[in-house]
């Protein structure tokens, strides 16, 4: 903290973030020291490194939105999908890297909130890398704990006669939340409903964008 | 916990809707059970079929027998005695068999 004198009048500051330009952790430090090993070795290059950057964020929800929009036309893949989802995601031709894939549905009783409470377990053959929250260990320690306040802090509220059913994504099995298709889609084609499935509403954190009633 | 040892690879020694414990193995490592659920009473929900342990592959001792996994489903009040929700809010995650034993067997 500086000490020197300053002439304005005091008042409240927003808290502000501290910047991210702070001492590295060993881990971090580890990490870095790690990969200017391989790229002065030539096992990896920047540009091989920005591709795989660029990749994880474009795979983006688009394969499980794919997938849902599917389900949400196709009773007989959305059966194959409930069963088994990596084999769906096989089908339409998603590479998947994760053991298993597990559909949980939500209904008009029972809506499904995902979280990795142990480090950061996603869906990432279907998502691309976990976002920044699903990281945080605010919303790790929080989600299993007040399920219905965090959904809120999402914009998502559920009636109180609609269960929450919290899955820790902590082994071996990853999830895909299979949202309700939203009132007004009814006429929308496959790939416009794609469009209303944002990458959040398959760990449940979301809801599906709900079309116009007037367009 | 010899039962939990030897079932390697067996099959499963629970069915869905069974009353499993999880017990506190208070081991040290790459777990997978977090905290909040040790010492819990839970129902199976489902067999998820046999994985390698990630307790010894996380520190790269690979090619032992796979161990079997299980989702255990825990209401929600039962977890957190302050919880605010509707009373069939639940917690569900995977547990594997030796952190497991029946809910009735006597605590040791």
């Amino acid at each position: 903290m500086s000490t020197e004198p300053h002439d304005h009048t005091h008042h409240d500051h927003p808290l502000s973030r501290q910047d991210d330009d702070v001492e590295l952790t060993p881990a971090e430090a580890k990490f870095l020291a790690f990969k200017s090993l391989l790229i002065e070795k030539g096992i990896v290059s920047p540009a091989e490194i920005q591709a795989r950057m660029a990749l994880n964020q474009k795979s983006g929800y688009h394969h499980a939105a794919r997938m849902i929009a599917k389900a949400w036309t196709n009773p007989a893949y959305k059966s194959r999908m409930m069963d088994d989802a990596k084999a769906a995601a096989i089908e339409l031709g998603i590479e998947v890297t994760e053991a298993k894939l597990v559909t949980i549905e939500n209904t008009p009783e029972r809506h499904n909130l995902v979280v990795c409470t142990l480090c950061s377990c996603y869906p990432r053959s279907l998502l691309g890398e976990p976002p920044a929250f699903y990281v945080s260990k605010a919303y790790r320690s929080r989600a299993v704990r007040e399920p219905r306040k965090v959904l809120r802090e999402f914009g998502v509220e559920i009636a109180e006669n609609v269960d929450i059913a919290v899955h820790d994504s902590n082994a071996d099995l990853r999830y895909v939340v299979m949202p309700m298709r939203p009132a007004g889609s009814e006429n929308m084609s496959e790939e416009e409903l794609a469009g209303l499935i944002s990458r959040d509403c398959v760990v449940g954190c979301a809801l599906p964008i709900e079309p116009n009633a007037d367009s | 916990m010899i039962r939990a040892i030897m079932s390697a690879e067996a099959a499963p020694a629970f069915m869905p809707g069974d009353l499993v414990r999880i017990v506190d193995l208070g081991k040290p490592g790459h777990v997978r059970t977090p905290f909040y659920v040790r010492e819990k009473t839970g129902a199976v929900e489902r067999y998820c079929g046999v994985f390698e342990n990630p307790e010894e592959r996380g520190y790269g001792r690979v090619g032992l027998a796979r161990i079997p996994l299980y989702r255990v489903r825990f209401n929600q009040h039962d977890l957190w005695p302050d919880y605010d929700g509707a009373p069939g809010d639940v917690l569900e995650l995977e547990i594997y068999d030796h952190w497991l034993v029946p809910a009735d067997e006597e605590t040791q």
